[in-house]
């Protein structure tokens, strides 16, 4: 009973907190607890069908604003050895060396520079380290939607694609001409905080 | 033809398995070696692969046949042998059967721990009993790194009976390959 006061405490500065901050924007926290995101990947296998993947565990926060959404902020960090393409051999190659390494590079993160706005839709740019690599890339993002859930929070959705050469993050694996670029897509749903 | 051991020598059981298991090891060594370097657009990238779970799972049947067989069947005399030699050699001979067993396992965890089956030369196929998804990475590390200690032991093992063959002019070599004196 003794941490009542200070729970109290907590909840009083973290209002405040929220007060302060919802006149700017609000702080989303990607609800991967409950796995409503994902990170999805697909590459052609040799030209002739898709091959999807998904990293299976992930964090991230972002900040969005109705009213200037091109100020949003994203922020996402990638385990990467939670690679999981349902081949249990398959994943442990993409783990290994040929592809993420992922003892050497086990994290992959992204951290958007700029949102620009066109129509409904946004460009949100940004930097991804992967395999000890750190490019610009821009993702394609929209809004899936928003607003209060049923439960007392309140949570935002988005869907981005985005397109990454391997070689360009030194991921230099034969895999055919035809498995040179792999599309990503990233499916988030963020609890307000 | 003698069948079971006997105390002046190996049967044919004995020595037939002792012969498949050691090239099957020395080949699945080479071949584990080989097929991790194939790159995608191979020939043998499924292939070798597949021959190696296969050969690995029907090792893992004879290595357990042997190790009862071993245990119902007297061990021929080693009087031939310093004392040293002879706690040495058992050390080795009983080391194997763990050591082999481990690698077997661990390999078939690489294959098996996100829940999918071994198929045996597409004969029959062994069921993934634990499936753990992620064990596959470090159950290939524990693979690859006792799969040298075992080459190591192999080499020690090889090295001992080619110095009691040529040195020491004992039968030990030979009654490995030839059964016990039948009069």
């Amino acid at each position: 009973m003794k941490f009542v006061p200070l729970t109290f405490l907590a909840t009083l500065l973290a209002g405040a907190f929220a007060l302060s901050s919802s006149a700017a924007s609000e702080t989303f926290v990607i609800d991967t607890d409950r796995a409503h995101a994902s990170i999805t990947f697909r590459i052609k296998h040799l030209g002739f069908s898709w091959l999807t993947g998904r990293f299976d565990d992930f964090n991230g926060t972002f900040t969005f604003d109705a009213k200037k959404p091109e100020n949003s902020t994203v922020k996402v960090e990638i385990d990467t050895k939670s690679v999981n393409t349902n081949h249990a051999e398959r994943d442990k190659h993409l783990r290994g060396k040929d592809f993420l390494n992922v003892s050497k590079y086990p994290t992959a993160t992204f951290e958007s520079t700029g949102v620009k706005l066109n129509g409904d839709a946004a460009t949100i740019t940004g930097k991804l380290t992967l395999h000890g690599v750190t490019k610009e890339i821009e993702i394609a993002a929209k809004p899936v939607g928003g607003g209060e859930d049923p439960w007392g929070g309140y949570r935002q959705g988005f869907t981005g694609i985005t397109q990454l050469a391997l070689k360009d993050f030194g991921i230099d694996y034969d895999l055919g001409p035809a498995s040179q670029v792999v599309d990503m897509t990233l499916d988030i749903e963020g609890i307000r905080q | 033809m003698i069948i079971r051991d006997t105390n002046s020598g190996y049967g044919l059981v004995t020595r037939l398995t002792h012969w498949v298991m050691a090239v099957a090891v020395i080949g699945l060594f080479a071949l584990g070696l080989w097929m991790v370097t194939l790159n995608y657009y191979s020939p043998w990238y499924v292939t070798a692969p597949d021959i190696h779970r296969s050969v690995g799972m029907l090792l893992l049947f004879l290595l357990a046949l042997r190790f009862f067989w071993r245990l119902a069947n007297p061990k021929p005399d080693d009087f031939e042998l310093s004392p040293f030699e002879r706690k040495a050699s058992a050390v080795v001979h009983w080391g194997f059967y763990p050591l082999l067993l481990a690698i077997m396992l661990s390999g078939y965890l690489i294959s098996t721990s996100g829940g999918r089956p071994i198929d045996v030369f597409g004969w029959f196929s062994v069921p993934a009993l634990i499936e753990n998804p992620g064990l596959e990475t470090p159950a290939g590390k524990v693979h690859e790194m006792l799969s040298y200690l075992m080459i190591a032991v192999v080499v020690l093992h090889a090295a001992a009976s080619l110095k009691h063959h040529f040195i020491d002019r004992s039968r030990i070599l030979v009654r490995m390959w030839s059964g016990p004196p039948t009069n």
